[in-house]
């Protein structure tokens, strides 16, 4: 053999090599945003693996170590799962699992999120937007409020099993996970899930609270109280809009505490002294879509064609894909409970048993405050309190991003808690730079909300609520009650700080622990309804109780939902579930019926082009419904904005600082009763305009958007609002848009753009149970399921389902589609 | 003749490795069926694309129909290739072909070296 010749094979095959295997080094690393290719394509491992059949099976046999006797799980037609466990600890093992199975990804991303680790996934993100969000996760201290909520629900011996078994079956789920059997969202950000622990739960449950207290305008309050006269202020921010009606009845009479609560003597030149400037930037930050708000009523048996009560229930978050929640039944030989779950935590959250119902709305109180406390030097080692340096205690935070680099941040805790704002991190601009703002929330206080969900579930008799509602500190809900004996109830129930009048309103001075909160409203003395004349129950966000509740509110609340939910209750009789579907879908919107005549009756029409008349006349016969055809709704909306523009920038212009314009509740009420209101006239021209000035102007200047989104052929409501539900990842081909839907803001069904009503639950409470539901989902997380977003086109339609409480003897009924068994091993 | 034969056989290998064996038992695989079909290193290297285009595309198919084109539409667009998934199912096996060939190609160009 010639050597030159062996040579050149050898060159050859060296090449071969090299090329195969650098191909397959490509093809196995992702670049930026793209995932591993090579991995990702590969038909028995990569996407296709996560292309389910239509008609796969989801039936099977398991000997599985962690339950102890055999549990069965019954899939239906919907791929609800219905357990039936010998023992709750079974039951709740096989939650874990089957939240697992289907909602894995969601789970885990959702405590990474809540624990500030998106970067390790996602890096720091476009301008630092998903650091920025870790940061500030980290630093409002949501990571040291869950490990202290953990600590005490550990404490707890029942709930301690239960997050153990739970955290088993999730545990062994992922354990016999096969990467082909990877959720699609890791093979996309090519990272692999973590084992779950009760921690993880304790973290899930803090997003909660986040989401439903975590944000509030404290720092726009007093960028405001700094600018406008106290006066003004109160129009601008009043405590309660006079159109509300409180979830409590007006004219209840409460019960006076012991002894009252006054503001520090320092108050007035410390904390109010209205009208005096803090200099920070100038950013207006664009307002958040208003509507984390919810629905729930009980109809009383005097109310119903039954006789017995009627519970109904649609918390609205944020709407996105996998949903929020899961749908089980879960039965042991004690209970039979129904209702959503939330994938990352056990128990059923909203549902209903063989004898009671119960459902949630959230009582938007505001228990985030702000200390603003001053450090001896940059290395914030001690702050200034009551005349001497006190140590902070430093906690340093490292963020992992996905090249492998980290980010290290400082955050001090103090007296009032971990300091979330200071010149190291202040919120794109929220708070001045050189101000250290301390955030004292109740979410950071240790409690056990998983057990009131726990003691729900099982519930019998209103005593039975009563107890379980009394773990529950954060975030504050109003938790309708209906049993089968009849009683109906609503307690709003949370640990609320008692506050002075305004105290937490503005930030607060942090030099001195005069400004803490004091003590909690007592349990007993939270806004609560038993079994009322009226014949119902009812909350929407609104204002709790009217202004002789003898403990400050404070807040943001909702107005003319609650308003129209209480209207339509008051005059209806012999109520059926059918009824109550179509109340939970009505589209009435009350604010447009106070603002609308009044606008149109304040409207110079002969300076109105023909085109515009046009416009004004569909507004003149509309019947104040969101309809998804109607185009008076988009016409209504557009105004009203550019009235709120037209009314408030001008002054607002000028105030230094973030800010937050009043409610839209708040302006109509003023303009109603002052027509010369100061803030009417703009500023910045030197002739003073009337109320039918500004009116008609910011008509014809809604008119101009009008025109174009007619144009665009986007004028009717649906098509003007674009209701759409979107990936955790905000991916659009794995979304949902452009859902043609009604409702919108102030409106029962308050279906807006991206939020809206998520579990909508009708319960009536005859003997055996008759109830509906429906969310905008489905039940299996996997974008490759049909199962995926299985519920959304009826969801959208306003249809429901008839909930399957399935008995044990039903095992063989048709509507049984897949059996899962677990089994203890050697069994 | 032989050719078929290294095709089919490939086809098969890989399915069976990929069963146990991480994404890239698309190049092994092909590598051994190299070593025990001997052709010249084309004909390898075309038994190995072949042999890979052939599972990848049925495999694809198989998952695609059952799956009534869910995933496949929402994958293609993720990677702007558009709703339909005909050119992301061409790509994808032209990928698993590429890499069965490479696989293909090494495991013969090794064997010449013993002779």
């Amino acid at each position: 053999m010639n050597s030159r010749f062996g040579y050149m094979k050898i060159v050859y095959f060296l090449l071969s090599l090299s090329v195969t295997l650098i191909l397959i080094v490509l093809l196995s690393s992702g670049f930026g945003k793209a995932p591993p290719f090579g991995k990702f394509v590969s038909p028995q491992h990569g996407f296709w693996q996560n292309a389910e059949p239509l008609n796969k099976k989801y039936s099977g046999d398991l000997n599985v170590q962690g339950v102890d006797r055999a549990t069965h799980i019954y899939f239906d037609d919907r791929l609800v799962p219905h357990i039936f466990a010998q023992t709750e600890s079974d039951a709740y093992f096989a939650q874990g699992y089957l939240h697992a199975k289907f909602r894995l990804w969601q789970m885990e991303f959702q405590t990474i999120a809540a624990s500030g680790r998106l970067t390790e996934i996602l890096g720091p993100g476009p301008d630092s937007a998903f650091l920025n969000n870790d940061r500030r996760m980290r630093r409002l201290g949501m990571v040291y409020g869950a490990k202290r909520s953990l600590t005490e629900m550990e404490a707890d011996e029942e709930s301690k099993k239960n997050l153990a078994a739970y955290t088993n079956g999730v545990n062994y789920y992922i354990e016999h996970l096969s990467e082909s059997e990877l959720p699609i969202e890791y093979k996309l950000l090519n990272y692999y899930p973590e084992k779950w622990s009760p921690y993880k739960t304790a973290l899930l449950l803090k997003y909660l609270s986040y989401d439903l207290t975590g944000s509030e305008s404290d720092i726009e309050h007093t960028n405001a109280k700094a600018h406008f006269t106290e006066e003004e202020y109160k129009l601008l921010y009043p405590i309660m809009n006079e159109a509300s009606s409180p979830v409590i009845p007006k004219g209840t009479i409460f019960r006076a505490p012991p002894d009252s609560i006054a503001p520090p003597s320092t108050a007035d030149s410390l904390y109010f002294h209205w009208k005096h400037a803090d200099t920070v930037p100038n950013v207006v930050e664009p307002p958040a879509e208003k509507g984390k708000g919810s629905n729930n009523w009980v109809a009383g048996g005097s109310k119903t064609y039954s006789g017995r009560p009627i519970l109904c229930n649609d918390p609205h978050l944020g709407l996105n894909l996998p949903s929020l929640w899961y749908e089980i039944q879960i039965s042991t030989p004690d209970y039979s409970v129904y209702g959503a779950s939330l994938p990352g935590a056990p128990a059923i959250i909203v549902g209903f048993n063989d004898f009671v119902a119960w459902g949630v709305t959230n009582a938007a109180r505001d228990v985030l405050d702000y200390y603003q406390v001053t450090f001896n030097d940059n290395n914030k080692s001690e702050y200034w309190l009551n005349g001497e340096w006190k140590k902070a205690e430093l906690t340093i935070e490292k963020y992992k991003m996905k090249d492998g680099s980290e980010f290290t941040d400082t955050v001090a805790y103090t007296e009032f808690g971990p300091v979330l704002y200071d010149n190291s991190y202040n919120g794109k601009g929220r708070v001045a730079s050189n101000m250290n703002l301390a955030a004292k929330w109740t979410a950071h206080l240790p409690s056990n909300e998983l057990k009131t969900f726990v003691e729900l579930n099982k519930a019998r008799n209103y005593e039975d609520y009563l107890k379980a509602i009394r773990y529950f500190s954060c975030p504050g809900q109003n938790f309708a009650f209906a049993s089968k004996s009849g009683t109906i109830a609503l307690w709003q129930q949370g640990k609320f700080p008692r506050k002075w009048n305004m105290q937490g309103d503005f930030i607060m001075p942090g030099a001195d622990t005069s400004y803490r909160w004091q003590s909690f409203i007592p349990q007993s003395e939270n806004p609560h309804i038993v079994n009322p004349e009226r014949g119902f129950v009812s909350s929407a966000n609104q204002v709790p109780a009217d202004t002789s509740y003898p403990y400050y509110l404070g807040g943001d609340y909702d107005v003319y939902r609650g308003l129209q939910i209480n209207r339509m209750l008051e005059i209806m009789s012999g109520v059926s579930p059918e009824d109550m579907q179509q109340m939970q879908n009505d589209n009435y919107n009350a604010f447009a019926e106070n603002a609308v005549p009044f606008m149109i009756g304040n409207t110079k029409e002969i300076l109105l082009t023909p085109d515009e008349k046009v416009f004004l006349d569909s507004l003149r016969d509309w019947n104040f419904r969101n309809e998804n055809n109607f185009t008076a709704p988009t016409i209504f909306v557009t105004w009203f904005e550019s009235l709120e523009e037209m009314i408030w920038k001008d002054e607002f212009d000028k105030q230094p600082g973030t800010s937050v314009l009043p409610e839209s509740a708040t302006l109509i009420e003023l303009l109603k009763k002052d027509s010369a209101f100061s803030f009417i006239d703009d500023i910045n021209t030197p002739e003073k305009e009337s109320l039918a000035d500004v009116i008609t102007r910011a008509f014809k200047k809604a008119a101009i958007k009008l025109a174009a989104a007619k144009q665009e052929g986007r004028l009717t409501w649906s098509k003007f609002k674009d209701t759409g539900i979107r990936h955790l990842l905000r991916m659009e081909p794995l979304s949902r848009f452009h859902l043609n839907t009604g409702g919108g803001r102030n409106v029962i069904n308050a279906t807006q753009q991206f939020w809206g009503p998520s579990w909508k639950m009708i319960v009536h409470l005859t003997d055996t149970t008759e109830a509906y539901g429906i969310y905008p989902g489905g039940q299996n997380g996997n974008p490759g399921s049909y199962h995926y977003d299985e519920f959304v086109t009826n969801w959208a339609e306003g249809k429901y389902y008839k909930l399957w409480q399935m008995r044990g003897e039903e095992s063989g009924d048709r509507r049984v589609k897949h059996v899962l068994k677990l089994s203890p091993p050697f069994n | 003749m032989r050719i078929l034969v290294s095709i089919l056989l490939t086809a098969l290998l890989t399915f069976a490795f990929g069963l146990y064996l991480p994404w890239w038992s698309a190049a092994l695989a092909p590598f051994v069926v190299a070593l025990l079909i001997i052709q010249r290193p084309f004909h390898s290297f075309v038994s190995g694309f072949c042999g890979l285009l052939l599972l990848w595309l049925v495999l694809i198919l198989v998952i695609d129909s059952a799956n009534n084109g869910i995933m496949s539409r929402k994958v293609s667009m993720l990677l702007g290739l558009g709703p339909s998934p005909t050119v992301l199912i061409i790509i994808n096996c032209v990928i698993g072909a590429l890499v069965g060939g490479m696989g293909a190609l090494t495991g013969s160009l090794l064997i010449k070296l013993k002779r």
